[in-house]
């Protein structure tokens, strides 16, 4: 589940666009000696405060803060000047964005650079600097509201003493390995003196988000600053502030040595800093994490290995080998594949998050969902947490009560997790009214229609309901499948008819696929991209299609999937084998996941469609697996046996005489392990292009981040279209020939495909 | 707020000390009360509608409020809120058969009691043919005890009620939790010995840890201290000025104690104790000696300490209340009117104590009177720094024109017109009881200083908030 990690810090990064920026609040203040120099700087500003330098941080033109070469040499500059000054004597740190304090290096730079010795030096660099900071015989205090990010992170707790707004833009967390790299500003060898072996450990190998509260409890930061509410002028304003002014008094405590910078450590910190001093236990503990980053990354990334051996380096070899063996690897890291990927995904994520339609028309205020189910439901809790005044329509009363609990279960969870009190819980459910009929559609901004997957079924709803919503109104239909122009048909106004295509569980999904017909207006797009942002959505938005563009990709696989199960391959087998390819789930449980009878509802529908690009497997398979009531996960009974509460799942041994019934003769020379997983993968990546090529897909990066996000593509790989990049056209070519070869149509290689593979300079990203 | 008054009250003893040697002048103001009483004989008009009757407070009363865990300790709410009413009756000679109808305010409520009007009401010998009812509105409560009397005479249901609000913070509900409620209500339904068996033995030992009641505002869970702090640090209050304005506060409630001025307070023999007469909150101290204490919410660097924050109190209050028509008839000299009066809610969590600051232009306004026209104002203070971010607050046309959608600010009352007797900070503050002792300060007041509007004002937990004008009744 890498994935979903990688995918919520990741999105965590790209929310920071969405903050406001604020002007920095002028103060009248001392300036010394060369405030000519001040002018010139367009990162930072600083003034004193009786003997208190206060310095700003101020991005110009961005939303955040990041830290790059300027803001790097302006930062310098400004500390020596600190440090030579007499009347001062100590320093607090902070940022004039309220939501930022900083993000992060600048991954632009990184991408510059041309080799990896070009990325030490930049990670030298920083060390030199940082090293100043720690050594500062004036005491700096980091006041840090909002983000405080990798590099941000590493400058923070290289001062000696840190406050943090306690509200819930203030994160803090290293979240390079998100991006294939290491901390690699001294967090490596900082992180764990601070907060703990085990704690290090756990924030720079999963990237978490240290929300401030629980970082005051790890020891990460000192002081919690409560946000304040309006005051006599704009309550961010004033918080940063006061954030400002509380610093100060413990600038000044810590220069008065009123205030100690060591902090009193709680007994079960003890005792763990004690057993973290025997070496023995040291060893069982890198031993215990590598063993568990292996399993989970099965090795296909790199980063967190080296992030293990670094740490490990700096506390068995002392600190200059430690420094040393970090800027190394960071350079290293950074030239990998991997990181290219990762970054990649992290750059189309920033895209996915911006509605390029521009603002609709009329804001979507009301919504109303017909179907309770798991999707229908799935979408309502997304919708109501973020405001958003919502109908949720079924036929009985039985299905309406399961979806009204899936929505309260979801927002309880949450609760039990202290991400929202019990009280946030109950007025976001109140947003939420659960009916049997169609009262109150009249007023509704826009529908969408979770029903079952039937045509017959969704036109009579499409009908039903244009008979009461109002001519605004937008009718979208969640769909996997089925065409939204044929959908459109009975419509009175096709204009106002899109796709919304959401992937189970949708509250986890990050990934939203917008399906637009010809006939859809911008404005309507718009309408339905400003909802799934709303929704916190990363969002595609494809030409209609069968299949769309998900969908589609992953039929062929599917296919792929079933012939391989039909030659013999177990399907425990073959999990480990997509596994370990980098897909977050293996490829029978994902059919056990989405549920047999809709596989085979799919494969029929593009069967028919397609026509031999999708064959390969026995859609029989599916159909007896179908009859016999093996629904997958859902009905407890699958290619595995699902039992509530029992963890590890074993094979449903009914299967045997299904796939013993429909055996293929595997063909030996593409059989192999490898080739079994580019059989999946390239069927995969072919379709992908060709969607491309057929203008199904407006991007290469909408084509990437909608396989990483809504089917699991591997990471690693940064979706189908780095894929190619990284790793070849020709090669992908070759691959598919071979297939060709033993299978036939399936895996001839589609036009775009081969332009690329002639071409090396062709690619998909410059 | 439990939890900040039992502090509040651990920390008062050791000021007090100091505060009984050192001899404090209070503040002089003889002037300012000349002046005051010059405005009468300028203001001529009175805010008597045509289609509505003229409602008169006729007097009021109130037990001395003392530090919870003191002489009152040993009693139950009713037994304060009887000894209101029976001040009441004393004071008043009112016959009990013409009470309509009597309504008390009450905030932390004690079960056996819930209705504590009727059975302080019974117990202090009203006819038993006299409905009785509790409100509770938070700080609030007997404000709106009174209102709600002022509506059952407006609208002809009554002539004649008696309103009042009580607090005994001494004693508090403290229950089971509820795991261990729920097995003992199921042990209750239990029939036969083996289902009680059964359920006795899915008891742990964590049923017993008991439940509280609630320290922190429910729909936000934050402690009303630690909301006040965060008040006062958004209007950049200092510790300073918070301090200062809480040694106001007991200067002049000393002041008015020894010159007599607190005339409201009846005398109140408790059983097996002596007769309780004076508040005993009220400690002059010195600004040296409240900048020693540490605050007691936001720690290490927060401005609420225990010396600038009301106490826990234990109190009763009761005022009776006619038609002005049906005093006269009775022969009563009434103490002043109860005119326009708004109730304004807003966030809980950011402006939680802000209610006078959306309150006072809108009572204004609905009186058809400005601030100057005020001479007697009378704010419930809960802590020196929400007082004072209120004062900020309505003297700020940016907070106006963003958070009351008002064009400009109703701006600020003149300190010397300011709970002059002292207030809630000084004087104690037992929730349920305070509206009462408000309305009747400002009466007292308009009669001693000469003016002829008083305004009331409160903020309650919840986000609420209230205020009133109350009009002299013509000497």
């Amino acid at each position: 589940m890498l994935k979903m990690v990688a995918s919520r810090v990741i999105g965590s990064l790209g929310r920071f666009t969405a903050s406001r920026t604020l002007r920095c609040p002028g103060y009248v203040c001392r300036n010394f000696a060369g405030s000519s120099a001040l002018l010139s700087r367009t990162h930072i500003n600083y003034g004193v405060k009786g003997d208190v330098a206060v310095i700003r941080i101020n991005s110009p033109n961005s939303k955040v803060n990041t830290l790059d070469q300027e803001l790097h040499s302006e930062f310098l500059e400004v500390m020596n000047e600190v440090w030579s000054s007499d009347q001062i004597r100590s320093v607090v740190l902070i940022s004039s964005k309220p939501g930022c304090f900083i993000a992060g290096a600048d991954i632009n730079m990184l991408n510059a650079c041309k080799t990896s010795q070009e990325v030490t030096q930049i990670s030298q660099e920083a060390h030199r600097t940082f090293e100043k900071l720690e050594k500062s015989t004036k005491p700096i205090v980091a006041a840090i509201s909002g983000s405080c990010l990798g590099g941000g992170l590493e400058l923070a707790i290289s001062c000696q003493y840190r406050i943090a707004t306690k509200d819930k833009k203030t994160v803090l967390g290293s979240p390079e390995v998100l991006l294939g790299l290491l901390p690699g500003a001294g967090g490596t060898q900082r992180l764990p003196k601070m907060v703990g072996v085990p704690a290090a450990f756990d924030m720079m190998l999963t990237g978490r988000n240290i929300r401030a509260d629980r970082a005051k409890k790890m020891g990460l930061v000192d002081q919690l600053v409560e946000p304040l509410g309006p005051g006599l002028k704009p309550p961010e304003e004033r918080t940063i502030e006061y954030l400002e002014e509380v610093a100060i008094t413990f600038a000044k405590g810590l220069a008065d040595k009123k205030i100690s910078p060591k902090r009193d450590k709680g007994l079960v910190e003890k005792l763990t800093s004690y057993a973290m001093s025997i070496p023995f236990v040291r060893q069982q503990i890198y031993r215990k994490v590598e063993e568990k980053v292996r399993k989970q990354t099965k090795g296909l990334y790199p980063a967190p290995l080296k992030i293990i051996d670094v740490v490990r380096t700096g506390i068995e070899q002392g600190n200059d080998a430690g420094y040393l063996s970090e800027s190394q690897k960071f350079g290293e890291l950074a030239m990998t594949k991997e990181s290219k990927a990762l970054m990649g995904l992290y750059h189309g994520q920033t895209l996915c998050k911006k509605n390029k339609f521009g603002a609709p028309q009329k804001e979507v205020q009301r919504l109303a969902i017909l179907g309770a189910g798991l999707m229908g439901a799935g979408i309502a809790q997304v919708s109501v947490d973020k405001g958003l005044k919502t109908i949720l329509k079924d036929a009985t009363l039985g299905a309406l009560g399961r979806g009204q609990q899936q929505v309260f279960k979801g927002l309880n969870d949450k609760v039990k997790k202290k991400a929202i009190t019990s009280f946030e819980r109950d007025s976001i459910f109140s947003n939420l009214t659960g009916q049997l009929d169609y009262q109150g559609f009249e007023r509704a901004d826009m529908v969408i229609e979770a029903v079952f997957e039937d045509l017959s079924l969704k036109h009579r709803v499409l009908k039903e309901v244009e008979a009461v919503i109002p001519d605004y109104c937008i009718f979208a239909s969640n769909t996997s499948a089925l065409p939204i122009s044929e959908i459109a048909t009975v419509s009175k106004r096709p204009e106002k008819v899109i796709g919304m295509h959401y992937f189970s569980p949708v509250d986890k999904m990050q990934l939203l696929e917008i399906i637009t017909t010809d006939k859809t207006s911008k404005d309507t797009t718009a309408s339905a991209v400003a909802v799934g942002l709303k929704q916190g959505k990363v969002i595609i938005v494809v030409k209609d299609g069968p299949g769309f563009y998900t969908t589609r990709c992953l039929a062929p696989m599917m296919s792929e999937v079933i012939r391989i199960l039909q030659e013999g391959v177990d399907p425990k087998k073959l999990d480990s084998l997509t596994t370990s390819f980098g897909f977050p789930v293996g490829a029978a449980t994902l059919v056990d996941e989405v549920g047999v009878d809709v596989a085979k509802h799919v494969a029929e529908d593009l069967g028919k469609t397609f026509g031999d690009r999708f064959a390969g497997g026995n859609i029989e398979l599916l159909k007896q697996m179908v009859s016999r009531g093996f629904l997958g996960r859902k009905s407890g009974k699958g290619f595995y046996i699902y039992q509530e509460g029992v963890k590890s799942k074993n094979l449903n041994s009914d299967m045997d005489s299904i796939l013993a019934s429909l055996k293929l003769a595997p063909h030996p020379e593409v059989s192999s392990d490898e080739d079994i997983q580019y059989r999946l993968v390239t069927r995969f990546v072919n379709e992908a292009v060709l969607c491309l090529q057929e203008g199904i897909l407006a991007t290469p990066a909408e084509g990437d981040i909608g396989a990483v996000f809504g089917l699991g593509f591997p990471p690693c790989l940064g979706g189908p279209f780095r894929f190619v990049d990284l790793y070849g056209a020709q090669k992908i070519v070759d691959r598919l020939r071979k297939y060709e070869a033993a299978y036939g149509k399936q895996f001839t290689p589609c036009q775009l495909l081969l332009d690329h593979a002639s071409s090396p300079n062709k690619r998909f990203y410059q | 707020m439990t939890s900040f008054l039992t502090y509040t009250f651990k920390n008062l003893p050791s000021t007090s000390k100091w505060a009984l040697i050192s001899s404090i002048r209070p503040l002089s103001c003889s002037s300012q009360l000349r002046a005051a009483a010059d405005v009468q004989t300028k203001s001529k008009k009175t805010l008597a509608k045509p289609s509505v009757r003229n409602i008169v407070v006729v007097d009021g009363v109130r037990t001395p409020f003392l530090l919870s865990g003191t002489s009152y300790k040993d009693l139950m709410p009713h037994d304060l809120a009887r000894a209101a009413l029976l001040g009441l009756l004393h004071q008043t000679s009112v016959p009990k058969d013409v009470v309509d109808y009597i309504i008390v305010g009450t905030v932390i409520q004690e079960v056996k009691t819930s209705n504590v009007a009727r059975e302080a009401a019974l117990g202090a010998g009203f006819s038993d043919k006299t409905p009785a009812h509790t409100v509770t509105m938070a700080c609030i409560s007997s404000n709106q005890a009174m209102t709600t009397g002022v509506g059952l005479i407006a609208s002809g249901q009554c002539d004649v009620v008696v309103a009042g609000g009580i607090e005994l913070m001494s004693d508090v509900p403290i229950r089971h939790s509820r795991k261990m409620r729920k097995m003992m209500l199921d042990l209750n339904k239990a029939k036969t010995l083996g289902q009680r068996l059964s359920l006795i033995s899915k008891f742990r030992l964590n049923f017993l840890s008991p439940e509280l009641p609630a320290v922190a505002e429910f729909s936000t869970s934050e402690t009303m201290g630690h909301s006040a702090d965060r008040l006062a640090a958004a209007f950049a209050v200092s510790r300073l000025e918070q301090d200062e304005y809480a040694l106001r506060s007991h200067r002049l409630a000393k002041k008015a104690q020894e010159e007599g001025l607190l005339s409201d307070i009846v005398p109140f023999k408790v059983p097996g104790k002596d007769t309780v007469t004076q508040d005993n909150g009220i400690r002059p101290s010195s600004l040296e000696q409240m900048a020693k204490l540490k605050p007691a919410f936001i720690k290490p660097y927060g401005t609420v300490t225990a010396a600038n924050s009301s106490f826990l109190t234990d109190g009763a209050s009761a005022v009776l209340i006619m038609a002005e028509e049906k005093a006269l008839a009775m022969g009563y000299k009434p103490k002043a009117y109860l005119r326009d009066f708004v109730y304004v809610s807003q966030d809980p969590k950011d402006q939680l104590l802000l209610g006078p600051t959306y309150a006072t232009p809108k009572v204004l306004e609905k009186a058809g009177l400005t601030l100057n026209d005020i001479d007697a104002f009378e704010f419930h203070e809960a802590f020196s720094g929400q007082i004072l971010a209120n004062l900020k607050a309505m003297d700020s046309d940016w907070f106006a024109q963003n958070y009351m959608n008002r064009k400009a600010k109703v701006g600020v009352p003149p300190l010397e017109k300011f709970n002059n007797w002292g207030g809630s900070l000084s004087l104690g503050h037992p929730f349920g009881a305070t509206g009462c002792r408000l309305v009747m300060a400002a009466a007292n007041r308009l009669r001693k200083e000469g003016g002829q509007y008083g305004l009331v004002a409160a903020c309650a937990a919840g986000g609420q908030g209230h205020a009133m004008i109350v009009e002299a009744y013509p000497k």
